[in-house]
């Protein structure tokens, strides 16, 4: 992709992900969106920055904070939101939600709810990509949380062992849910833990599109050559709440601190700039920010006007081979 | 191959065979677990690439769940667990990724993973390496569990497992090992998942045996027998999804029900089993379910403690004889 191409849809992704997620913040304030919804706003440059060093075929797995990795991977907004709205018409049918969004179709095999739940997975589809001796990379997000899971360490071994073609990225950004990065890990970083596995850890920082695409492309490239694993750390900052509404009986961070990340370290206002250095049109950006809240518009329209799932479906597609099921 | 042809082999021997004639057939099978290049080395697995074979760092919970990664991208992964305990460090991925992805992606994906659990109770090991979890699995929407009790169910079942496009666990009983029968040679020999078998008829008692039982409940028969009752074995071979028409079937014959299971008492196999008698068998019955399981204790390593806690021959023909 020429550079300029590149720019452009990078953009347009990290809008995508930010139209979305504030749509579907509204819809849960307007009471459409059942469960719980973890917003990616504010880490927009880390995941896009990875995602856009992927080509569509390599395999992406994710975390609960799941609404903005498959739209960096390219997946169609309308199945995403009409998952999150519980339809027929959603990526998974419905049975996924919020946590969950998986889109095969673009290389996402699925975002775990369960903590570093995601990592082994891609180490098996980074193990799968070896074996079968075709040249797909496994890339997979996580969170600060993530890292103290025995699950985190166990993949990063793996992988260094085998030397298979895996992307663990780090999106750290400060908390576990609401408690502070600095009071569950030993020692700030979590890219030095990659020393411990004979891997190389790399830190970035994660408002940074530019800076985050190149390490990613640098490993990617790596893994593609049959070189092995990277651990990337993107610092970055959460600009909502752990979960959308979470109502928080005391403080864990302060204000000024998450007004200084959005005045200062807004990720889409950083990339603006960039663009605009570069010799963007500001009317070219803006027409940009307009495609992507159509087509979120879209998406909402779409989930809106799509069915519910009917109560029976909840026995289709439990197994490949099927079973008798007990009811 | 000639399917008519077999060959005298142990239950231990079986499964060696199942897994090479799985490997040899199709390329897409890998099988990951702790110290598989030693026996790769003697040979267990056949003529295969390396890289279909690999030897894990003791990561339980990491390869099991790598494996479905794996899994979902193609490959048709085998993980032995060796000890059938050391499957609770793999249990999140089993149960949170394995036997939930199908569903939860809305089938964008099928997770074609084996995961293989032998127990080794009765052999003085002690509480951490006795257990016979099928019971906690059988829980778990999503997988399937096969119980192996004879060689040649062991090859048949393991590579129904290894050629299913699901989740299937076996839990392979090591106090079988060393069993000999005629195993057939014919490397599409299979035996279909969810379906028990009749292994000795009768008409008035039924013995439903889980797993590792099968070999006390027949020999449970032979006492009986000689006694004049005439038992009925059938031997469930899986335990997700359990055949409720098999054991429907025998009730309706005998009308009088033992359950032999390794499990222990709450919430065991035999609690589900009996449970299916109790809703949807309860007037074939004459008499109240007797279920022959192990106690609530955690197994203890003094075999004068041990031994007595499991199903045994004359437990069973005991709670046989409680019926008549």
């Amino acid at each position: 992709m020429a550079t300029k191409e590149l720019d452009r849809e990078a953009y347009l992704r990290m809008l995508k992900i930010r139209h979305f997620e504030q749509a579907v913040s509204a819809l849960i304030t307007e009471g459409e969106v059942a469960g719980a919804c973890h917003s990616s706003i504010g880490q927009e440059a880390a995941i896009v920055g990875a995602c856009m060093a992927l080509r569509r075929d390599d395999y992406m797995s994710g975390t609960h904070r799941s609404h903005g990795h498959p739209i960096g991977k390219g997946a169609d907004l309308n199945a995403l939101m009409a998952e999150i709205l519980g339809k027929a018409t959603g990526v998974c049918g419905g049975r996924g939600g919020s946590m969950h969004l998986t889109d095969t179709s673009v290389g996402s095999i699925g975002e775990s709810a369960i903590v570093a739940g995601g990592i082994p997975i891609a180490v098996g589809a980074a193990l799968s990509a070896q074996v079968r001796g075709t040249d797909q990379v496994a890339l997979t997000f996580f969170g600060d949380g993530a890292v103290n899971e025995g699950a985190f360490h166990e993949s990063l071994n793996m992988a260094s062992i085998w030397k298979l073609p895996v992307i663990f990225f780090c999106e750290n950004n400060g908390y576990a849910a609401v408690t502070p990065a600095t009071q569950t890990h030993g020692q700030p970083d979590v890219w030095v833990r990659a020393a411990g596995y004979g891997l190389p850890g790399i830190c970035v920082d994660g408002q940074d599109f530019d800076a985050v695409l190149s390490v990613t492309q640098e490993a990617v490239t790596r893994a593609r050559c049959g070189s092995g694993p990277t651990l990337i750390e993107a610092k970055t900052y959460r600009f909502d709440e752990h979960c959308v509404g979470l109502f928080i009986n005391g403080s864990y961070r302060t204000q000024a601190e998450v007004d200084r990340y959005k005045s200062e370290r807004d990720p889409i206002k950083l990339f603006r700039t960039r663009l605009l250095e570069r010799g963007w049109l500001d009317c070219d950006l803006i027409d940009l920010q307009a495609r992507a809240q159509q087509l979120v518009e879209a998406a909402v329209e779409f989930a809106r006007n799509s069915p519910f799932p009917a109560a029976e479906a909840a026995y289709d597609r439990v197994h490949a081979t099927q079973i008798p099921i007990r009811r | 191959m000639n399917n008519a042809k077999t060959a005298r082999m142990t239950y231990l021997d079986a499964l060696g065979l199942a897994q090479r004639e799985e490997m040899a057939r199709d390329e897409t099978v890998v099988i990951i677990g702790e110290d598989i290049s030693l026996y790769a080395a003697g040979g267990a697995y056949g003529d295969i690439d390396s890289k279909r074979i690999r030897s894990a760092p003791i990561s339980e919970n990491g390869f099991a769940g790598m494996a479905v990664g794996a899994a979902i991208t193609g490959l048709r992964p085998i993980v032995d667990l060796t000890i059938a305990n050391f499957i609770y460090l793999a249990s999140d991925p089993i149960i949170n990724q394995a036997a939930r992805l199908r569903s939860m992606t809305g089938g964008q994906v099928k997770v074609p993973v084996t995961y293989r659990a032998s127990m080794w109770h009765n052999q003085s090991n002690a509480a951490q390496h006795s257990d016979r979890p099928y019971p906690m699995f059988m829980n778990v929407p999503g997988l399937k569990i096969v119980t192996p009790a004879t060689p040649t169910d062991a090859k048949g079942l393991l590579k129904a497992a290894i050629r299913d496009d699901d989740p299937v666990i076996v839990f392979e009983d090591n106090d079988l090992w060393a069993v000999r029968e005629e195993v057939p040679l014919d490397t599409d020999f299979v035996i279909p998942i969810g379906k028990a078998v009749v292994r000795r008829e009768g008409s008035d008692v039924s013995v439903i045996s889980v797993a590792g039982c099968l070999p006390h409940a027949l020999a449970a028969a032979d006492d009986l027998a000689k006694e004049g009752i005439n038992a009925e074995v059938v031997d469930l071979r899986s335990l997700l999804p359990l055949d409720a028409e098999a054991i429907l079937t025998t009730v309706g014959k005998t009308g009088r029900v033992v359950i032999a299971d390794y499990s222990h008492r709450t919430c065991g196999a035999a609690a589900e089993i009996a449970a299916i008698l109790a809703e949807d068998g309860f007037d074939l019955l004459k008499k109240p379910v007797r279920r022959v399981v192990t106690p609530d204790v955690p197994i203890p390593f003094s075999e004068t403690m041990e031994k007595p806690l499991y199903p045994s021959r004359e437990a069973i023909a005991n709670a046989a004889r409680g019926l008549m």
